[in-house]
């Protein structure tokens, strides 16, 4: 078993290795061939493994070797494959293998080809480093490795000024919050002395509540910069700049549910402090709200997409927060076979509509795209929750917990929120794929995607579809490491009303939507209609204006304080003073030149000069001699030994 | 009396011609009164009963050694005084004075030692050159062999460099070469003379 | 009075320093061997009067092998003298600095 493991986790660094020796040639097909081959065996690996487990075997834990191991500080590279982590590593092995198979046919024009699978594979070893490992040190390791791979993939068309900022901006804001991580690890080191999982987590009980609920305080602020809460948020809709496959890979499925993993994983230490559970869940609902706002009346197909998953991660953390662990992750996982779906779906419309995104622009593709109209139209009934396809399940479930948890509040948001979830969603496919053909005006002549990339998407949605069905087997399997809550309502009737109660009220939306934009006559808005210019269309638009906030008030002073260190400090002061060493030098060199002036006469009187310093040094160490003892008698009163 | 009467004298003398030595203008003065000062010179080993030193001053300063400079003296134009840019006197008197102040303090501080014994005594009865003598030739002997070959070669160097023609060597030239010397001399010769 | 060691001590010293003014401030150089002279002389002075305030020859000695190296000294000196003064027709220091830098 454990060579399962080491082949799951080491095929896709294999296949980015492979992948980064052509990083410099041409594009060469194989380089996107072996990779995905690689990373399929990985997948093969951890559908044997979770095989393994499902059929009650005990957690595969290994050491590979030792990392640190100095004074009291032992930290191993050691992973382990119990339940919780195998369920992420199939998550993230299907959406890697058949994104990869979907970029060969994705970035087939791109010059950059090779160099796209090398990253994307070392993003994948990142993840698959960050869910096996079972000590927080690895765990850091893998956050910060998804970290700069997602920085290389957002910004991959660096020549683009807006990739290059979204980029930095992806990075720089993860790096704010992998302080707070960093602080969490050291707390957590600091007051048990391991950074091992188990052993940690063994001690925490006998900690003070101040303690632990600092450590989750600043363990959550390093999740809040992965998974993009509030206020840590502007950089996931920017990082849409990237390639549609990366969007697929990194912003649906896999690092931004870094953050609700950790989450699941520290849940030994979160239970402890249910205060700090409940302050997540209200921050997860508000997120979903926020987001969902946002993504109302964004022009920005994959904008729109993204401030999907944001809201999606929001009920993530409501039923984190609640102390659901796993239903959030049964959210996670069904939400990622169906966003996933959903991003190479808008990939493909893309690609048709020659990098167009304005959705307004599109319309009637349902002829001329008919496969990823039907799985984008799938994708996004998954997404709304209806049943029987997997969102039901696991949105109605994560509602479920928040009225049995009393949090009556919480609930009646995220019941809003799914109905705005639906409304967009169906807004953006209605204004793709149905009503009049608008991109004519444009004169864009779409086609279908090709063939292999279509089957490459089929199993998303089949999981999107059948991943319901899973629930039981997968809480029996996952309850093992999980708290084991069942969560059901007190009367079945009140049960019934919810769940018709919500599926009408979804239904609802989405006819909404149709009615709205699903008809002939929609024009591709300008800037003056009455509704634009009203105000809480201009506050969604420009995402409450915290961008805007953010750029003016902390970019742009830092920018300054910058400045000033640059100008002020650094070249005044650290580069006047290193070279003015240098100066003193040459300085010293040049004025002493003369002594070499060549003329003997001036030679003669340097001599005289040194027959002189020598004559003095006689006297002088003859004095010294002669009154040695008047000498140290007087050095002695001043308190020279 | 009479020891330190003359000791006095000829210090004064000496410092004064080595003083005009030193300062004049004109570099036949210099020549003069550097001679008449190693003369004094002389007069101070006799005074310390180094005789034999005296009178190899005599004889190789004041005579060859000065002879010499005279020769070399030929050279040069020696009635316009020799024109010089003087250094800044500052510097020069400062430091003189200094570095006598020093060596001043140095030997005037009682360097008294009680067990010094010497290496060569003076021995009883004999005079002072044949004494020298007597040590010269014996303990001695290494120093002077290469002192004399010094001689040799100091000798030699200075030939060498002043003369005229010398980079020809008439003992390894052929009769051909020879001839053609004397030709090219004679030449030269009737040319002087006419 | 009686004469000491300290008095042709001193005397040697004046000299000395007659000598290095010479030295220092001579820029022909003819005048310059003059004054190197001066200094060889006024050692060879301290050597004779530290022979005979100890009663020993070895003083003696080295003056006398002073006044031959000085002899030895002038000749060559004053023969690299004729053919600097053949080639560049002077014999001036603050000419002669070729070596400069």
């Amino acid at each position: 078993m454990e060579f399962y493991l080491y082949l799951a986790l080491f095929a896709p660094l294999a296949g980015s290795l492979f992948a980064a020796l052509f990083g410099a040639s041409k594009k060469n097909l194989i380089a996107g061939v072996v990779p995905s081959l690689l990373l399929f065996t990985s997948f093969v690996s951890s559908s044997i493994l979770l095989v393994y487990i499902l059929g009650g075997g005990s957690p595969v834990q290994v050491e590979m070797m030792t990392w640190m191991a100095t004074g009291d500080l032992y930290i191993p590279f050691g992973f382990i494959v119990d339940q919780v982590s195998v369920t992420m590593m199939m998550v993230v092995t299907i959406v890697s293998t058949i994104v990869h198979i979907y970029s060969i046919g994705y970035m087939d024009h791109d010059k950059a080809f090779n160099r796209f699978f090398a990253w994307l594979s070392a993003f994948v070893f990142s993840m698959m480093v960050l869910v096996m490992s079972d000590n927080f040190a690895g765990l850091f390791i893998g956050w910060e490795g998804v970290g700069l791979c997602s920085w290389a993939l957002i910004g991959f068309w660096y020549h683009k000024e807006s990739a290059t900022w979204a980029a930095n901006e992806a990075f720089i804001m993860n790096r704010i919050a992998d302080l707070g991580m960093l602080i969490g690890i050291f707390l957590v080191y600091w007051n048990t002395g391991t950074l091992q999982y188990n052993e940690a987590f063994a001690v925490m009980p006998s900690l003070e509540t101040d303690v632990l609920v600092w450590m989750g305080i600043f363990l959550f602020i390093g999740a809040m910069g992965k998974s993009a809460q509030f206020p840590l948020h502007t950089w996931l809709a920017d990082a849409m700049e990237g390639p549609t496959p990366v969007s697929a890979l990194i912003h649906a499925a896999t690092m931004v549910t870094a953050g609700v993993y950790l989450v699941v994983r520290a849940n030994p230490l979160y239970d402890m402090i249910p205060e700090m559970g409940h302050f997540i869940a209200s921050l997860g609902a508000f997120v979903a709200l926020f987001a969902a706002s946002m993504a109302l009346v964004n022009r920005d197909m994959k904008r729109i997409i993204a401030y999907s998953t944001l809201s999606q991660l929001g009920y993530m953390f409501v039923a984190a927060g609640l102390g659901a662990y796993w239903v959030a992750l049964f959210h996670l996982m069904a939400h990622a076979f169906f966003k996933a779906l959903l991003f190479l779906g808008a990939g493909n419309v893309m690609h048709a509509m020659h990098d167009e995104l304005d959705p307004f622009k599109m319309g009637g593709l349902k002829k001329v795209m008919k496969w990823t109209f039907i799985m984008m139209t799938l994708a996004s009934v998954a997404l709304a929750g209806i049943f029987p396809f997997a969102g039901f399940f696991s949105k109605d479930l994560i509602l479920e917990v928040a009225i049995i948890e009393h949090n009556y509040i919480i609930y009646s948001v995220l019941l809003f929120t799914a109905g705005l979830t639906a409304f967009y969603s169906f807004r953006l496919v209605a204004l793709i794929f149905h009503g009049e053909e608008r991109y004519k005006l444009f004169g864009i002549h779409p086609h279908e995607a090709y063939k292999f990339m279509l089957i490459a998407m089929s199993p998303l949605l089949l999981l999107a579809i059948i991943a319901g069905s899973f629930k039981m087997t997968y809480f029996e399997m996952v309850t093992a490491v999980l708290p084991a809550t069942e969560y059901h309502v007190h009367s079945a009737a009140l049960y019934w009303i919810m769940t018709i109660g919500t599926q009408v009220f979804v239904l609802l939306a989405i006819a909404y939507a149709y009615k709205k934009y699903a008809r002939n006559g929609i024009t591709v808005p300008d800037g003056t209609s009455k509704m634009e210019n009203r105000l809480c269309y201009k506050v969604l638009k420009n995402q409450y204006y915290i961008p805007y906030f953010y750029e003016e008030y902390l970019v742009k002073a830092y920018r300054e304080l910058s400045t000033v260190f640059w100008k002020q400090v650094d070249l005044k002061i650290v580069d006047a003073t290193v070279d003015g060493i240098a100066n003193i030098f040459y300085a010293t060199g040049s004025k002493t030149r003369g002594m070499q002036s060549g003329n003997l006469s001036t030679m003669l009187k340097w001599m005289v000069v040194g027959l002189v310093a020598m004559l003095s040094l006689a006297v002088v160490f003859g004095l010294a001699v002669r009154y040695s003892d008047e000498i140290m008698a007087i050095l002695s009163g001043l308190g020279v030994q | 009396m009479f020891e330190a009467f003359a000791f006095y004298m000829f210090a004064f003398l000496t410092i004064a011609m080595f003083y005009i030595t030193v300062t004049t203008s004109q570099a036949l003065y210099a020549l003069t009164a550097l001679a008449a000062g190693m003369i004094f010179i002389s007069a101070f080993f006799f005074i310390l009963g180094a005789d034999f030193l005296g009178a190899i001053q005599i004889v190789v300063y004041s005579g060859a050694v000065m002879a010499l400079y005279a020769f070399g003296m030929m050279f040069f134009d020696t009635t316009r005084s020799v024109k010089e840019k003087h250094g800044n006197k500052l510097i020069i008197s400062g430091l003189s004075i200094l570095a006598a102040l020093l060596v001043v303090v140095i030997f005037a501080a009682p360097l008294v030692s009680t067990n010094m014994e010497a290496f060569y005594p003076a021995t009883e009865g004999v005079g002072n050159t044949q004494d020298v003598g007597m040590v010269l030739f014996t303990k001695y002997l290494v120093p002077f062999e290469v002192a004399a070959v010094m001689l040799l070669v100091a000798m030699i160097a200075g030939i060498v460099l002043a003369g005229k023609k010398m980079d020809l060597s008439l003992t390894l030239m052929d009769e051909a070469e020879l001839a053609q010397e004397n030709a090219t001399r004679d030449e030269e010769n009737k040319k002087v003379l006419s | 009075m009686e004469i000491g060691l300290n008095h042709y001590l001193m005397l040697s010293t004046i000299l000395f320093c007659i000598g290095l003014v010479g030295v220092m401030r001579r820029k022909n150089l003819l005048m310059l061997f003059f004054a190197t002279e001066i200094l060889l002389n006024s050692v060879n002075i301290a050597f004779a009067a530290i022979s005979h305030y100890y009663g020993d020859l070895t003083g003696q000695m080295f003056a006398f092998f002073v006044i031959a190296i000085a002899a030895s000294e002038v000749a060559v000196g004053l023969g690299l003298l004729v053919v600097w003064h053949k080639r560049h027709g002077n014999i001036d220091l603050d000419q002669m600095s070729t070596m400069k830098g």
